[in-house]
């Protein structure tokens, strides 16, 4: 399955939030009621009703100022951790889509709190979201509705700089590696974040961490796949003990 | 703009001052980037780092209201170090022109002031001119009163350490800046300017407009694609609303409002009439009485005629020397000389200066009728902070207008391109379009002086009024008014010797006629609705390649042109100057120009029966030495009305000494109770003062609250930490706003002293959200510049105090 992907180029993004909004819209999903603390970045963090969020950034270097903008959302793994998660607890909330490979959150599934902590707590990059009324998840489906009909997602449509792309996988990758090549030559430290295991794929040109705590894959993540593929590993081994 | 949005996409340079392009104009950032992408250069200059300087090679700060320091700094760099286009200055522009010995400028004064009016005598700074009356010149530019040298020495005083300490701007970063847009004097570079409301809204707005003209007649960046002085419009269609003349000192096409003493139509067109006697120069006003006419045959139709000029009697005139912009206004509201406000789209409540001072005014009216979609903090003022509903005597009316989904019909945007929008949806509930509304209002007053009749009632029984079928307006009726129309048969035409039948449409402006025989709303927009179709609803994306130009897209003004003063664009012979980036070419085989609309169809300068590019200037010409503005003939550096500095350090006249005061108003300068400088500015968020944004939850959460940012040195000094609740107050009023303390804003040596600079956003108001707190215009000041009025929002004086916490979680 090479499925699709989404290549955002940050070094483009001037944090406008058409993306953010522009998934609500589509998605409709509610205004929350937020304040202004001290930060543009608002609502302050994803929700069960934010799936999208222009994530702000501000950073001293040698007395300059640096400003960065990291329109957060699902990675859409391409072995995610969340759903195998839900699957060793036993839960069918969460599906990949064989022909796209979105990761998508079923709707009408409910999940109970502890299963939901330990499922947020194994996505290295912290997105999935929960409603206690509902007990509901929710996060970035890939406007899965509109690429289904072979529209872009709401969040690329309305992107006016070139920063959200989505495509075929391999189309997404060759535009991120050759953007690469470009900014490497005037920054460094450009990268791409996690290209071979996500389908969102990030492209920042200082180190991740100046963007967003979670941008990146880190340490701590490795760590929760491991136990990811542990708490797979268990009821296979626990099942090897009976038939044994 | 005098370019179009997408050639700013094969720009070189793209100077952003004035404006931050990426928060107010976002979908403009994609040619910003395009530009970038090429290898162009990106620099943004501005008192904070914004999201547009996240994307620019150079950032530089400034202290606001001080960028005629900053771009006079540029002039001198530019001469000192020979950096000008030669040929283009030397045939294109003004610069070689002798200019009288009565001009002088001494201590910040051009010659000609009269302190008492507080104006000059414009006729000092005149040209010297030849037995055939043609200006005297120099094309060596050595003589020195020639407008080269008058510059060079005019900027002299503008040196690095003076300009500098006036704007704060360390000097490495003005070299910098200097030194990366002067590169774009060369024949194959080209540099371009994006400007808004940071440049307008000063005392000397106009002037900071044409310094950035200079800078591109120097450079030769005029004419060019990825050039030109490109006006960032404020709204969507504020361009098309300006070109059909929704301001008093003009009619449709900027043709000039007549006053009392324009006492007939000759006399109207005698005074506004340019000549010139250079046979090279096309002086395109010369057409104006055709507009003229035409435009009085639109207003009056058959009633119109030669016997009675055209109607002209009718048509309403300003007093003479009548000052009726926005402030003067609503002085005047606030004395009591208006009885009733029809106020259309518009918040006055939180748009205006001093808006505690517009409220009041609007509690003077008998009447008020509002046109909006929503309710607003104007249609509500009466129950508003500090209003006493009783002894409000205003009786207001909220008609509710639908929005543009809801109609059909065009909308001009900066590139002044009008593009037609088709409805999507019927208006909801008893919503009307704008169109509809006016014209109920119209067949009701008509009605009216029909019956009771009136002191005057000509002017609206006479008029033609033939936009609605039914009753309902048809826009398109509308668009081909605007368009224009043949009246009679014409057998021979005198443009093209071709016959027209009456009723059909002109194909463009040259075939208005100024005998009563073409009827036509607005000049300008002549060719927008043809014979040929709704050109504005063209969407062909077949571009003229080289300049990045779309010409089968809309419609723009001029006569489809996309870039103005494309003449410049070529050499003498014709042959673009940059040939990569050719707007246009002179085919001397078929004697034709290809690529643009050219700015008439005449042969370049050089070869026979040649005319001068700038066609809409009398001498032909561009004009470095400006003779037309009312606050001098080269931009000078004045403080704002409210500077933290004692003086201004060019001159002893501390303040623009053309623009108008009011007196009566509370200003301060230089004042240890309002040590910081305040500036106000729009977030991406909201649009305006938020009346079509703050009732939109997904909007609301992204900028839910009042907020000014400030530095860390300023928040450290007034002991406020970062989302503690602060006042902001200055001698007019007072708001509450979240601290936002950033990196983004730094103090500036200003004439040796720290200067601190905040800023907040002008999107909130009383009504909604309930915490969303009040609009940054409670605190700037009745004061405009000396030319349009545009009022002095971008600098001002303030304090900032730490207010006592407000329960939890603010």
């Amino acid at each position: 399955m090479a499925g699709k992907s989404f290549f955002i180029d940050t070094s483009r993004c001037t944090a406008c939030r058409g993306c953010q909004v522009a998934d609500k819209e589509w998605n409709q999903l509610k205004g929350t009621k937020t304040v202004q603390s001290g930060n543009h970045q608002n609502p302050e963090d994803l929700s069960f009703n934010t799936w999208k969020l222009v994530r702000f950034s501000e950073i001293g270097e040698n007395g300059k100022v640096k400003w960065y903008f990291f329109t957060d959302q699902c990675r859409h793994c391409l072995e995610p951790p969340c759903m195998y998660t839900a699957q060793s607890l036993g839960s069918k909330a969460i599906i990949r889509d064989d022909e796209t490979g979105a990761v998508i959150y079923d709707p009408k599934v409910k999940v109970e709190a502890a299963d939901f902590k330990q499922i947020r707590e194994s996505c290295p990059w912290d997105i999935p979201r929960w409603d206690e009324k509902t007990q509901i998840m929710a996060k970035c489906n890939m406007c899965f509705s509109r690429i289904k009909e072979g529209l872009l997602p709401a969040c690329v449509k309305t992107c006016p700089t070139g920063t959200m792309n989505f495509g075929d996988r391999d189309k997404m990758l060759e535009m991120a590696q050759k953007r690469l090549n470009e900014l490497k030559a005037i920054y460094p430290k450009a990268q791409l974040l996690n290209a071979e295991s996500v389908r969102t794929v990030f492209l920042v040109i200082d180190d991740p961490k100046n963007y967003w705590k979670h941008a990146a894959e880190n340490d701590v993540g490795i760590t929760r796949i491991a136990a990811v593929i542990k708490r797979l590993i268990r009821p296979l081994e626990n099942f090897s003990h009976f038939v044994g | 703009m005098t370019n179009s949005w997408t050639d700013i996409g094969v720009s070189d340079c793209v100077l952003i001052m004035g404006s931050n392009t990426a928060e107010n104009h976002p979908i403009a950032m994609k040619w910003v980037l395009r530009a970038k992408d090429r290898g162009g250069k990106i620099i943004h200059v501005d008192p904070r780092y914004t999201r547009t300087s996240t994307k620019a090679d150079i950032y530089a700060p400034l202290r606001s209201g001080t960028d005629i320091a900053f771009i006079g700094g540029m002039i001198k760099h530019i001469l000192d170090h020979d950096l000008i286009q030669k040929d283009y200055v030397v045939n294109y522009t003004n610069a070689s022109f002798i200019v009288n010995p009565k001009y002088d400028f001494k201590d910040g004064l051009f010659s000609g002031y009269n302190a008492e009016k507080r104006s000059y005598d414009k006729s000092m700074w005149a040209f010297e001119k030849d037995e055939k009356g043609l200006p005297k010149k120099d094309p060596t530019l050595q003589n020195e009163r020639c407008v080269y040298q008058l510059l060079k020495k005019f900027y002299s005083r503008y040196d690095l350490d003076t300009v500098s300490s006036i704007t704060g701007t360390p000097k490495e970063d003005l070299i910098k800046v200097y030194e990366a847009f002067a590169a774009t004097g060369k024949p194959d570079k080209v540099g371009t300017m994006l400007y808004a409301m940071g440049w307008t809204q000063h005392t000397v707005g106009t002037q900071n407009i044409r310094a950035a003209s200079m800078v591109q007649l120097l450079l030769g960046n005029m004419g060019m694609a990825g050039g030109g002085v490109n006006a960032l419009r404020g709204e969507s269609n504020v361009q098309g609303i300006t070109d059909h003349a929704l301001l008093y000192h003009i009619i449709p096409g900027y043709n000039p409002s007549p006053n009392a003493a324009d006492v007939s139509l000759e006399k109207y067109n005698e005074k506004n009439t340019p000549k010139t006697a250079d046979p090279m120069s096309v002086n395109w006003f010369s057409n104006r009485p055709k507009y003229i006419t035409s435009y009085l045959k639109s207003m009056y139709g058959d009633n119109a005629g030669k016997n009675n000029e055209f109607g002209y009697q009718w048509f309403p005139k300003l007093d003479v020397g009548q000052n009726a912009s926005w402030m003067f206004m609503f002085d005047e509201m606030g004395k009591g000389k208006f009885s009733g406000l029809i106020c259309m789209g518009m918040n006055p409540a939180c748009s205006s200066p001093n808006s505690n001072h517009t409220r009041e005014a609007l509690s003077k009216l008998d009447w008020m009728v509002t046109i909006d979609l929503f309710e607003s903090e104007t249609t509500n003022f009466w129950k508003g902070p500090a209003m006493d509903p009783k002894k409000v005597k205003t009786e207001v009316f909220l008609l509710p207008a639908c929005s543009y989904v809801e109609r059909e019909g065009s909308i001009s945007d900066s590139a002044r391109m009008a593009q037609w929008r088709n409805k999507a949806m019927e208006p909801v509930g008893e919503s009307k379009s704008d169109g509809q509304i006016v014209h109920e209002l119209y067949m009701k007053v008509k009605a009216l002086y029909e019956k009771e009749g009136g002191a005057f009632p000509d002017p609206i029984l006479k008029l033609k009024w033939d936009y609605a079928k039914d009753g309902k307006v048809d826009t398109h009726l509308v668009a081909k008014d605007i368009n224009g129309f043949f009246l009679e048969d014409i057998a021979e035409h005198p443009f093209d010797k071709k016959a027209y039948k009456k009723g059909t449409l002109v194909p463009s402006f040259v075939f208005l006629l100024a005998d009563g025989r073409t009827s036509c709303g607005n000049w300008i927009y002549s060719g927008s609705y043809t014979e040929a179709g709704n050109m504005m609803a063209r969407r062909d994306k077949t571009p003229v390649a080289t300049a990045n130009i779309f010409p089968k897209w809309g419609f723009a003004w001029p006569v489809n042109r996309r870039i103005l003063y494309n003449r410049a664009s070529v050499d003498l012979q014709g042959n673009p100057i940059d040939p990569k980036r050719a707007v246009i070419t002179w085919d001397a085989a078929n004697k034709k120009w290809v690529g643009d609309v050219p700015d008439g169809p005449a042969p370049p300068m050089g070869l026979e029966g040649g005319k001068e590019p700038f066609i809409m200037k009398p001498d032909g010409v561009a004009s470095i030495f400006g003779s037309g503005l009312g606050d001098g003939p080269f931009p000078e550096h004045y403080e704002p009305l409210e500077c933290p500095i004692e003086k201004n350090l060019l001159s002893p006249e501390r303040i623009n000494p053309t623009t108008a005061l009011f007196k009566e108003y509370k200003f301060t300068t230089c004042d240890p109770r309002f040590p910081f400088v305040g500036t106000t500015y729009r977030v991406t968020e909201h649009w305006q003062t938020g009346i079509m944004t703050r009732y939109q939850s997904w909007l609301v959460e992204t900028e839910p609250q009042m907020f000014v940012e400030l530095s860390e040195e300023l928040a450290e000094l007034r002991g406020i930490k970062n989302g503690e609740r602060v006042s902001v107050s200055s001698p007019r009023g007072k708001v509450e706003a979240v601290a936002i303390v950033t990196k983004r804003w730094k103090p500036l040596k200003v004439a040796g002293l720290t200067i601190h600079e905040i800023g907040l956003p002008w999107c909130f108001g009383w009504l909604v959200p309930k915490d969303g707190g009040e609009s940054a215009n409670l605190l700037t000041p009745t004061i405009g510049d000396a030319n349009t009025a545009i009022p002095e929002y971008k600098a001002f004086l303030v304090n900032v105090e730490k207010l006592p916490a407000k329960g939890k979680g603010r």
